[in-house]
């Protein structure tokens, strides 16, 4: 069991009505919690604080005598050696700083967390134009000067990005497909036009949700890796370190990481297309009764070409975004381990939420092109 | 406060320390002790007895597991052979969050300082005393992280910073305040003036020289820093062919004959220590007097307290 720190009181002689405080027992951290808060509500002065029963004492026991000494002007009698000096140590060591982060009250901090965000819009906007701008000056440099090309970092991304995530995206679509076929088989089943859902199936996964599927994947995947990749390292200063190597940055980190993600994003939007179609296929099979081999073929049919032409110029739009975003979330990390979290979590949302409105407007613009 | 990093088990019994093999002699006894990474042996047959109230120095060349050794004795690093008793008891024998009954009587300063960098320095002070000791009321705990990180030499404004805002010499000290925390017996200190300039080096050494006689701590402290060693270690161990050749004073190693030690204590480095250290002793000398004049006054201005 553990022994507690307890104290007796003593009222003081005269009409002064200061009281004398006899304190018994351990005056250890371990000790000393409930003793300090009784200490603490005593409201009466106290004339001497008596130490001569008190057992063993470390710093904090010994900040407590002496706060209470401070506070009534008390005298402090019975100290043995080490209580003397560790009252003496804290004393020296006593501070009236607030340990607080400073802050305001409660209405000037929301119009200063007010005012904060809005600069930090108009700050955050111009930072993502000029580190759009860098990237294209330093990509534009490196195609004048090819051997600056990192040829071995890109391929490495190119191989995170695309074929690591070949059989997720894979799943995903497959799963996808099925549904599609499956549901649209159902509704249509009420005219009479089960057979248009190859249709469905079709045009829908070349035309949006191929890409727009594998986006969410790549951004969840890759994205918050670029950021969590990107932010550690300036936490470590590895970043400085590379600058004052004289490796860009931008070169060696930033480039392979957009390029990949935007060479790849195609070839996945177009696999996973694909794939969705193969689901569609088989679940026909199964279910419908469509022998898969004649859905496939129907699909040559009834999909127009410019619907594949529409994805795979969305593809690599998406990939810049999610690179971009990514890239540049990690390149922001500045100060704590929190911050790394944070940031990656704003470069799947901003990536994600960029991809889903340029994809409205880009069905505007096609439908507009006479292309639907 | 998602990421507070306070939210452990509550300790067992944070009160009871040592067993009756603990004799008060020396709080860390190794015998035997036997660590490998894969088949990199690291310490082999490895004996070491640290003694009370003394600061040892550690020094070995670099990768020659200094700090895999601290780390074994704290329990972070789980030996292949060997025993390791901390007051008496086997740290080998638990696993990393089970040695919490010495837990609370020692302090561990890492290398990089390693505060949470989440949490203000104050904050960081309070995570151990609200792990061990979660009845001090919060006022309390305030005053106290208010008063550690005084001790150690930073101003009471540096409490209420985050560590980013710091500098290395001031991480330093926050991550010996955290350390303080709990009032502990054993300090472990691995490479603490590493990174510091001379002057920074030498205040924190002689920091910890005052903190150790003035609290009454044991400290094992890894050092590369030959000024520390001459300055305020009173034995030194020497980690060399993954075993401690050698434990003594200064004098008494510099009778040896080991290759490495001689190599060490007798190079340019170090002489110009020693020349250092023996400057540095004539001056405390003349400022000790002075300090003895003048503390009559100063205790009478500290008069509130009384001796027995
Ligand atoms: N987690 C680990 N895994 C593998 N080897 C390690 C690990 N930690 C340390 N080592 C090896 O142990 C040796 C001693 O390391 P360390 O104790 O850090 O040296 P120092 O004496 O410089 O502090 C080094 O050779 C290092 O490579
Ligand atoms: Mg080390």
């Amino acid at each position: 069991m553990r022994e507690w720190a307890d104290f007796s009181w003593q009222d003081g002689d005269g009409d002064s009505g200061r009281g004398a405080i006899a304190l018994h027992g351990p005056m250890l951290v371990s000790s000393v919690g409930p003793l300090d808060e009784r200490l603490r509500a005593i409201d009466r002065p106290i004339s001497t604080i008596d130490l001569s029963d008190a057992g063993q004492i470390d710093t904090v026991g010994a900040w407590i005598v002496w706060r209470l000494a401070e506070q009534h002007g008390a005298e402090i009698t019975g100290a043995g050696d080490q209580a003397t000096r560790l009252l003496e140590v804290v004393q020296g060591a006593q501070s009236s700083a607030d340990i607080r982060p400073q802050q305001l009250g409660m209405p000037m901090r929301a119009l200063e967390d007010f005012g904060r965000f809005m600069v930090g819009l108009g700050h955050g906007t111009l930072r993502v134009i000029a580190f759009l701008g860098a990237i294209v000056l330093s990509f534009g440099g490196m195609i004048r000067h090819p051997r600056r090309i990192r040829g071995r970092a890109i391929v490495r991304q190119m191989e995170l990005v695309g074929v690591a995530s070949l059989p997720i995206v894979g799943l995903m679509s497959f799963l996808i497909g099925i549904v599609i076929a499956q549901q649209g088989a159902a509704q249509l089943s009420q005219f009479g036009a089960e057979s248009l859902s190859v249709n469905l199936v079709g045009r829908l996964t070349l035309r949006e949700l191929g890409v727009l599927m594998t986006a969410i994947m790549v951004a969840g995947r890759s994205g918050s890796a670029f950021a969590a990749q990107l932010g550690t390292m300036k936490l470590t200063e590895e970043i400085d370190a590379m600058r004052t190597i004289g490796v860009a940055p931008m070169e060696a980190l930033i480039i392979p990481r957009i390029l990949a993600s935007v060479l790849m994003m195609p070839l996945l939007g177009f696999y996973a297309s694909v794939i969705a179609i193969l689901g569609g296929a088989v679940i026909s099979d199964v279910t419908l009764g469509v022998p898969a081999v004649s859905f496939l073929l129907r699909i040559r049919e009834v999909v127009p070409v410019y619907d594949l032409y529409i994805g795979l110029i969305k593809a690599p739009v998406f990939g810049l975004i999610i690179g971009l975003a990514g890239c540049y979330q990690g390149m922001q990390v500045e100060g704590n381990a929190e911050e790394v979290g944070l940031r990656t979590t704003q470069a799947v949302v901003q990536a994600i939420f960029m991809v889903i409105v340029l994809d409205a407007f880009f069905a505007v613009f096609f439908s507009n092109l006479g292309w639907n | 406060m998602g990421s507070d990093p306070g939210n452990i088990v509550p300790p067992a019994d944070a009160e009871e320390l040592g067993t009756e093999r603990y004799d008060g002699k020396y709080p860390i006894v190794i015998d035997g002790l036997q660590n490998a990474f894969g088949d990199n042996v690291i310490h082999q047959d490895l004996a070491l007895k640290v003694r009370r109230g003394e600061i040892l120095g550690v020094v070995g060349g670099s990768g020659t597991g200094k700090s895999v050794l601290m780390r074994s004795i704290i329990g972070l690093q789980r030996p292949t052979g060997g025993t390791i008793e901390v007051f008496g008891r086997d740290i080998t024998a638990a696993g990393p969050d089970e040695v919490i009954g010495v837990r609370n009587h020692w302090g561990v300063l890492f290398q990089g300082g390693a505060l949470f960098s989440t949490l203000t320095v104050a904050e960081n002070v309070e995570v151990p005393l609200k792990q061990f000791y979660p009845e001090l009321s919060a006022e309390l705990m305030h005053e106290i992280a208010r008063y550690k990180v005084v001790l150690t030499g930073l101003p009471g404004e540096a409490a209420s910073k985050y560590p980013s805002e710091l500098s290395g010499g001031m991480k330093k000290r926050a991550g010996l305040a955290r350390a303080l925390a709990l009032d502990p017996e054993l300090l472990f200190l691995d490479e603490p003036t590493a990174g510091l300039d001379p002057i920074g080096a030498a205040n924190f050494d002689k920091l910890i020289r005052d903190l150790t006689d003035t609290l009454g701590l044991t400290v094992f402290l890894i050092t590369h820093d030959l000024d520390s060693l001459y300055a305020i270690c009173d034995r030194v161990a020497v980690l060399a062919d993954k075993q401690v050749i050698a434990v003594g004073t200064i004098p008494e190693l510099l009778e040896s004959d080991h290759p490495w030690i001689q190599e060490y204590f007798n190079g340019p480095r170090s002489r110009a220590a020693r020349d250092s250290r023996d400057r540095a002793a004539e001056l405390t000398v003349a400022e000790g007097d002075a300090a003895r004049e003048q503390s009559a006054p100063a205790a009478a201005l500290h008069g509130k307290i009384t001796g027995a």
